[in-house]
């Protein structure tokens, strides 16, 4: 069997903030959490989608930080800012392409999700992925993903010609391999609607 | 004298709710707990396992108990912050009393009790022993359900007990009786697993049954289909197979149009319906009398799409069909349940893996409350208090005389009614906040307003509280040893993990001293602690429907829960009813009902043209008196809003994030619109987990189902105004 991994299916995520809720309650974090639930586009629809740092191989955040503050495990887990380095410039708020880090002026730092290092290195699940009721977060070995999901699993990602590679996977309709965002190729409601319009 | 002692807004300062958002002495000051108890959470009637973390007889935070069977460790965000209730800045200390122009202040418990006591016993005297009531909740355990039961009967002596569970399962549990004969859950949620398709009819499953969302997905993940009947697209109707977007009332048309494409068809299992069921013959027929193209009318679902969940249930090899509020919260909710179970019936999918049927509970111990206690027409066991066999065993266990137990009173409306009325002029309640809901709240506030005596027992001064001439400190659930029964059916244990704080008492040691003073101690003396109230529970269920005899404390700790009915000590519980067949009706069979639509109490007209549905959000619990008052969860939805669709609201005016008016024929709401393509163009949905001026249940409609007296919260019409900004 292999080690667990982190998989986020936004598509059952009930917009319940469980894992928002249970994320503040970290004793390393006490009552912020790294968590924020994005809901999509009320007007249309109820669509909500969970947001946890993605744990990138080379992180952006990491690459812009002038303190070098932001540091990445052995294992992957990319970490909060270090409080005596970072300066609170919010580079790495503006540098991460899933819009991860966040900017705590209260502390003068920038925190993130570092993955319940405290749980999952004692062989506990994350904190999120343990309370989500449609385990729309789920921490769980490659196995267990394939034997039970119908989805596919991945982890790559091209930002406008850029490609990511990360520890956390997203389940995405089969067949797909990686995820690919061109804002020039972004479809928008507003353009859906020019285009009805013409028609 | 049950007017406000100072304006609401004094209480309000004075008792909240105040919002707690950390834990006692701050999160910076939190330090490592001294024991985990394990327990379950107190909302909703899932009743998740959950480790409280406790720390010198404070409750401090939560640590997800994955061993649990139900819930492996999920929690909803409810679950999640319900420790927050522990160490509340409002929390009551002491007993108090309304000083006019004062508010309430601290008296001694004598005093209190003293008062309270001699009260009822006057307007006893004065009036008879019914113009005294007591209504009761089922977010109280077994024991306390239990004890209230026998409370009002033995020591007040009132037929008047009544609960908040009538504005929940009722419809549910009256269809079930009718249908099988037993109310409960035919199937543990294992069942849901291995179903092929899954219907839900009337339920917000993703925001009121958050957990029960990942029994659903992991069907789904074998393949199973999921229909939703809802006139919302619900987080789960999102993304379902199919969803059919009913008219609010209309819910048993579609129910019958799928029956009779289901006949038209020969999607029925007639050898099972020949051999295990009555009452066909008269449901068929009258499904059939109504055409397919008048069921899509009343329901506003598109033929092709009934004629599609139609074939999809009736071809299904296992099924499993959930209802809840959406389908039962009308003048014909018995009529939509029986609806439903006509379907499951006709197929003969029940009592065998992967086939079940169940309606979702929706309060904690939603399901084990109705079975012992304080239902008006109910004993313990789910027996029947005018049947003379069961009140002639159970005025044994009790050991009064057979006449002496009172007849059958009136429900929870009902009683509000007889209060309004002058009929009934003093109240005690525990663990039900009325007036926020109950529908019509403007009738409600000033039915209180003419109570003679109302005593009041809760943790936080609730707004029906607020109404009282003594309040009692009562206790919090994890304040008290005890059992409860979730939506499954399986009964669970309800640990202590701290002492009630201050001079704040536990509710069974409360009804304990009352009953003492009421002169009926010797009635209640051998209670000393709540497993010697459940062991009595055990005996006086003993033989009913709802039979706990072989049920044992040591049993549900050691089994994480036992399923009733348990008859004997060496019985395994039953997760799954009816495997042989065999219903608890007087035949023997599962009973059809012929359910032909009719109109709801009020249907839109010229002067309130729109449709009015309420339900919850996944942030809140039944009238807020705990959630409203913690931080992190009203942060997630502050006030209630007015869902609208954009073809309504461009009609009226009405702008996203605009405040608008609300007015019913009961009275008005002003509440920002949230303009959505998620509900039917016809109609709007307002969450009702709030009082005063934003109470939806200003506007909601008291008519009541005339066999479960289920209030009609699911529909009443409204007009509907944009409301300017003041300039």
């Amino acid at each position: 069997m292999s080690e667990r991994q982190f998989y986020i299916d936004p598509s059952r995520c009930i917009g319940c903030n469980a894992c928002v809720a249970a994320c503040a309650e970290c004793d390393t974090h006490r009552g912020v959490s790294m968590i924020h639930l994005e809901t999509i586009q009320r007007g249309d629809s109820v669509q909500t989608a969970p947001v946890i740092c993605m744990h990138c191989d080379e992180p952006a955040c990491a690459a812009v930080c002038p303190a070098d503050a932001i540091k990445r495990t052995p294992d992957g887990v990319v970490q909060s800012s270090l409080k005596p380095r970072c300066i609170g410039c919010t580079n790495c708020v503006f540098a991460c392409p899933f819009g991860v880090p966040k900017y705590d002026a209260a502390i003068d730092q920038m925190m993130k999700c570092d993955m319940c290092y405290d749980r999952t290195s004692i062989g506990k699940k994350p904190m999120c992925a343990t309370v989500c009721p449609s385990r729309a977060l789920m921490y769980g070995t490659p196995e267990e993903i394939a034997a039970q999901r119908h989805g596919t699993p991945i982890n790559e990602f091209i930002f406008g010609g850029r490609t990511i590679r990360t520890k956390v996977n997203l389940m995405v309709p089969q067949g797909t391999k990686r995820l690919e965002v061109n804002p020039g190729t972004m479809i928008r409601k507003s353009d859906l609607l020019n285009q009805a319009r013409v028609r | 004298m049950a007017k406000l002692p100072v304006p609401v807004e004094k209480l309000t300062a004075q008792f909240g709710p105040t919002l707690n958002y950390s834990p006692v002495g701050g999160w910076q000051n939190r330090s490592e707990p001294e024991k985990l108890v394990k327990t379950h959470c107190c909302f909703c009637g899932q009743q998740c396992g959950i480790q409280l973390k406790v720390r010198g007889n404070r409750v401090i935070g939560f640590e997800p108990w994955e061993e649990f069977p139900f819930n492996r460790g999920k929690l909803c965000p409810k679950g999640v912050k319900r420790y927050l209730q522990d160490n509340h800045p409002d929390r009551l200390l002491a007993p108090m009393k309304r000083v006019e122009g004062t508010g309430f202040v601290p008296v001694s418990w004598d005093e209190a009790l003293d008062t309270t006591v001699r009260e009822l016993q006057r307007v006893q005297a004065q009036f008879g022993r019914d113009a005294v009531a007591m209504l009761s909740g089922v977010s109280l355990t077994n024991e306390k359900s239990y004890l209230v039961g026998k409370f009002a009967r033995v020591a007040l002596q009132t037929k008047e007990l009544d609960y908040n569970g009538r504005l929940c399962m009722v419809s549910a549990g009256t269809g079930n009786k009718k249908a099988f004969g037993i109310d409960r859950a035919a199937n543990s949620w294992a069942d849901i697993l291995e179903a092929k398709v899954i219907l839900c009819a009337g339920t917000n499953v993703a925001e009121c049954s958050p957990i029960t969302t990942d029994y659903i997905w992991r069907a789904r993940d074998r393949g199973a289909k999921l229909i939703m009947i809802d006139p919302r697209v619900t987080p789960m109707a999102r993304t379902c197979d199919l969803h059919l977007p009913v008219r609010p009332g209309a819910d048993s048309a579609l129910l019958v149009g799928m029956l009779r494409v289901m006949i038209e068809q020969n999607l029925v299992d007639l050898a099972f319906i020949d051999k295990y069921t009555s009452g066909w013959e008269e449901t068929r027929d009258s499904a059939l009398a109504m055409p397919l193209e008048e069921a899509s009318r009343i329901s506003g679902v598109r033929v092709e799409d009934i004629v599609k969940a139609a074939t999809m249930w009736g071809e299904a090899p296992t099924s499993f069909l959930l209802h809840a509020r959406g389908i039962e919260h009308h003048t014909k909710g018995v009529d939509n349940v029986l609806a439903c179970i006509n379907l499951v019936l006709a197929t003969g999918r029940l009592g065998r893996p992967g086939c079940g049927y169940a309606t979702i509970t929706g309060q904690g111990n939603g399901q084990g409350g109705r079975e012992h206690g304080h239902k008006c027409d109910q004993l313990p066991g789910n027996r029947d208090i005018e049947n003379p066999q069961h009140r002639e065993y159970i005025a044994h266990v009790w050991g009064i005389p057979e006449e002496e137990l009172p007849r059958k009173g009136h429900s929870a409306q009902e009683i509000m009614n007889l209060i309004h009325e002058g009929q009934i002029k003093a109240l005690v309640s525990i663990c039900f906040n009325p007036l926020v809901s109950l529908p019509d709240s403007n009738f409600t506030r000033e039915a209180l307003s003419r109570l003679e005596h109302y005593t009041a027992i809760d943790f936080f001064l609730n707004e029906t509280a607020h109404h009282a001439d003594i309040v009692l400190a009562g206790s919090l659930h994890e304040e008290e040893e005890g059992t409860s029964t979730s939506a499954e059916g399986r009964v669970i244990r309800i640990r202590k993990a701290v002492d009630p704080p201050g001079d704040a008492r536990t509710d069974t040691s409360i009804l304990l001293e009352m009953a003492r003073r009421l002169g009926r101690g010797k009635y209640f003396d051998h209670f000393t602690d709540s497993e010697a109230i459940f062991n009595e529970l055990r005996v006086a269920s003993k033989g009913g429907t709802a039979d706990y005899y072989g049920i044992t404390y040591e049993r549900i700790e050691n089994e994480m829960g036992v399923f009733w009915p348990c008859p004997e000590i060496g019985h395994p519980g039953t997760p799954r009813l009816f495997e042989t067949l065999k219903f608890h009706t007087p035949d023997g069979k599962a009973h059809f009902h012929p359910t032909p639509y009719r109109p709801s109490a009020e249907e839109p007209d010229e002067e309130y043209p729109v449709i009015l549905t309420t339900g919850r959000v996944v942030s809140q619990y039944l009238s807020g008196t705990q959630t409203r008052r913690i931080g992190g969860l009203v942060d997630m939805c502050p006030e209630p809003y007015v869902e609208i669709h954009p073809t309504l609201a461009q009609r009226y005016g009405i702008r996203d994030g605009a405040m608008m008016r609300v007015e019913s024929r009961r009275g008005a709401v002003v509440l920002k619109a949230k303009v959505v393509t998620t509900i039917r163009p016809d109609t709007i949905f307002i969450p009702y987990h709030w009082p005063g001026d934003l109470a939806a249940n200003n506007l909601t409609n008291r008519a009541l189902d005339p066999l479960s007296k289920i209030p009609e919260f699911k529909k009443s019409v409204v007009r509907i105004a944009p409301v300017e900004p003041a300039s």
